[in-house]
């Protein structure tokens, strides 16, 4: 019984942890390879949980449509649903793209913050589409027929880990072909970039989208897993700043750093909310939670003073030739 | 319609108070400092700390003064709150920056480092205060009628007042004092401003602590506009950028058209719009800048 529990913890904390690790390789390709400055990932995430919840699920009707508004309801399988949530991310990503990967660097941040916000705002908003501040529940779990609800995160699991390695294989793939060192030139000089024939702009453009298509399908897992999403939960805090932790801590440009500091960063998150609570007077459990905020604050602070490059950092040499 | 731009010119005046000390600390900083909303609430809390805890006990503090809906009480904590938010910049400043300058950090790491801060700072005001929404004072808000059946609130009337005396000495202190002079010469070229004898450290310190005091400020003026909470310099941001693109970075003047420009668009957005849209309407005149005039209105063409 005692193991039982444990393994399930485990278990289902692997699963957030893998869910983060997606978004940690996306971010990867926009700031670990291209630096490009993403602090909107939040958006990326809502994107890909609400276009996956609107495919997925069906239309309510009778009793149901009374109390839930939804504008979309295709009822297509869980599949479908994850491609849809990675399309719509990436196509989010062009306009984006279009307006500020020309300007300074910072304009990138900027306006992925200000979207970030108002896809937030749009759906808290605008009930009509999916129900507003109460958001959507009972999204389906792919599979759930075959084991019994109480070991269903076991299952889901394997679903994640088998999308983070096809993530990850296609990304190492990527990143050590000539396109993946077209991505890192750019990074370090984008003047030396073009001054050799290569459309920096056109590059950059192809990296932001490659990386929001990947948060989008992990909005799409974190959807079904959570099978209940609400506007509230992509906020700047966990749905950006976190990530930013993970990929930094566990090193930038290095895939199996940003998979490790996904680990790393879940773990303090969702360990930190347990111990402070026990320590804490009473009174003041409710504001336990927000010692989170601090934490991964000072991780972020105390990493890039430290060890800018993170734990395990890029590899100096991606190519084998 | 004229009393969205009267309540449009009030928050403007407060983006515009705003985004004068982050066009400060981006010039002189040389980034983009992510934490100058959340320092803005924590003036704004230093503020409700001083005024609401330690000066209850005396009744002469409590009352209110002529016309407004708040009393010495609140004016007192103003000068603890611009000490301690300024106090706190040069400390992170130490803390964190300049070390980070010796180690020869690229510019996007102080944004990401900025960054963390504010998720830090952040996460003391919601342990410490909680996540609710608090004000200054309880009861009415003594109105004026103004022509066009315009009513503005009296102390509507105050944040502007402070609003402008603090950006016009601003704009005196940059352009008439020594010190103002130095810090422009840092901001234009750091490494000519070293060779005429500037130390852009003891800059850097002076830069954090305006940028401190006018966060306090406008933080505790936004605090009486609407309530504090813990979000709100966060979401205060989203202005202060479009304020920031579409006056110039670095601009003062610049920055004060933005910030007013800004407010106007927010409020009279409201005229069609649920008025939850308001950040959503300072990320679209970001994006129309963008578009049009990437460089700003007061800036140069590339």
């Amino acid at each position: 019984m005692e193991i039982e529990g444990i393994l399930s913890f485990l278990a289902s904390f692997a699963v957030m942890a893998s869910i983060y690790a997606i978004f940690s390789l996306g971010l990867n390709v926009h700031w670990g390879y291209t630096g490009l400055l993403n602090y909107g990932i939040a958006g990326f995430f809502a994107i890909g949980a609400y276009t996956s919840a609107l495919i997925t699920t069906p239309k309510p009707t009778g009793v149901l449509a009374d109390y839930v508004d939804q504008a979309i309801g295709l009822n297509q399988p869980f599949l479908v649903g994850v491609l849809g949530a990675a399309i719509a991310s990436g196509l989010l990503a062009i306009p984006i793209g279009l307006l500020t990967l020309r300007l300074r660097e910072s304009y990138l941040a900027i306006c992925t913050v200000g979207l970030a916000e108002c896809i937030r705002l749009f759906f808290q908003n605008e009930v009509w589409l999916a129900n507003g501040p109460e958001g959507l529940v009972g999204l389906p779990q792919p599979l759930h027929e075959l084991v019994p609800p109480k070991y269903y995160h076991y299952l889901y699991l394997g679903i994640v880990l088998v999308f983070l390695a096809l993530i990850y294989f296609a990304l190492e793939r990527g990143i050590r072909s000539p396109w993946g060192r077209v991505l890192r030139a750019i990074r370090e000089d984008e003047v030396m970039a073009s001054a050799d024939g290569k459309d920096v702009f056109l590059f950059k453009l192809q990296s932001l989208v490659l990386g929001a298509v990947i948060m989008g399908i992990g909005g799409a897992l974190y959807a079904h897993y959570s099978a209940a999403i609400q506007p509230g939960i992509f906020t700047g805090l966990f749905g950006t700043f976190i990530i930013w932790a993970m990929l930094t801590l566990g090193g930038t440009g290095n895939n199996k750093g940003a998979i490790l500091g996904a680990f790393l960063v879940w773990a303090l998150w969702s360990w930190s909310t347990y111990i402070v609570g026990k320590v804490v007077p009473a009174g003041f459990e409710t504001r336990a939670p927000f010692v989170r905020f601090i934490l991964i604050g000072l991780v972020l602070v105390i990493v890039l003073l430290r060890r800018p490059r993170g734990i395990i950092g890029e590899e100096k040499y991606v190519s084998k030739f | 319609m004229p009393e969205l731009i009267v309540y449009g010119l009030v928050l403007g005046s407060i983006i515009a108070l705003g985004t004068i000390g982050f066009t400060l600390s981006t010039k002189i900083a040389d980034f983009c400092n992510y934490s100058h909303g959340d320092l803005m609430t924590v003036g704004a809390y230093i503020a409700l700390l001083v005024s609401g805890t330690l000066l209850s006990g005396s009744g002469f503090l409590q009352g209110r003064i002529g016309p407004f809906s708040f009393g010495w009480g609140l004016l007192l904590s103003f000068l603890p709150a611009i000490l301690v938010t300024a106090g706190l910049a040069i400390l992170i400043d130490r803390l964190v920056y300049r070390p980070l300058r010796r180690l020869g950090a690229p510019s996007i790491h102080f944004d990401m480092v900025s960054l963390g801060i504010a998720f830090a700072l952040r996460g003391v005001i919601y342990v410490i205060w909680g996540a609710d929404y608090h004000f200054y004072f309880s009861g009415v808000r003594p109105m004026i009628y103004l022509p066009w059946g315009i009513k503005l609130r009296t102390d509507e009337i105050f944040i502007m007042a402070v609003a402008w005396a603090l950006v016009a000495l601003t704009y005196v202190f940059l352009g008439r004092t020594k010190v103002g002079k130095a810090l422009r010469a840092t901001a234009d070229n750091p490494d000519l401003a070293r060779v005429a004898g500037i130390s852009t450290e003891r800059m850097l310190t002076w830069c954090w602590g305006i940028v401190g005091a006018l966060c306090a400020v406008s933080g505790i003026l936004y605090g009486i506009e609407t309530q504090l909470r813990p979000e709100m310099g966060w979401i205060f941001l989203l202005p202060l950028f479009a304020a920031l693109v579409l006056g110039s970075i670095g601009s003062i003047t610049g920055a004060l058209v933005g910030g007013l420009v800004l407010g106007i668009a927010q409020q009279v957005s409201t005229a069609w719009m649920k008025p939850t849209y308001k950040p959503a309407v300072a990320f679209l005149v970001m994006i129309l800048t963008l578009i049009f005039r990437p460089e700003g209105i007061f800036g140069r063409r590339r």
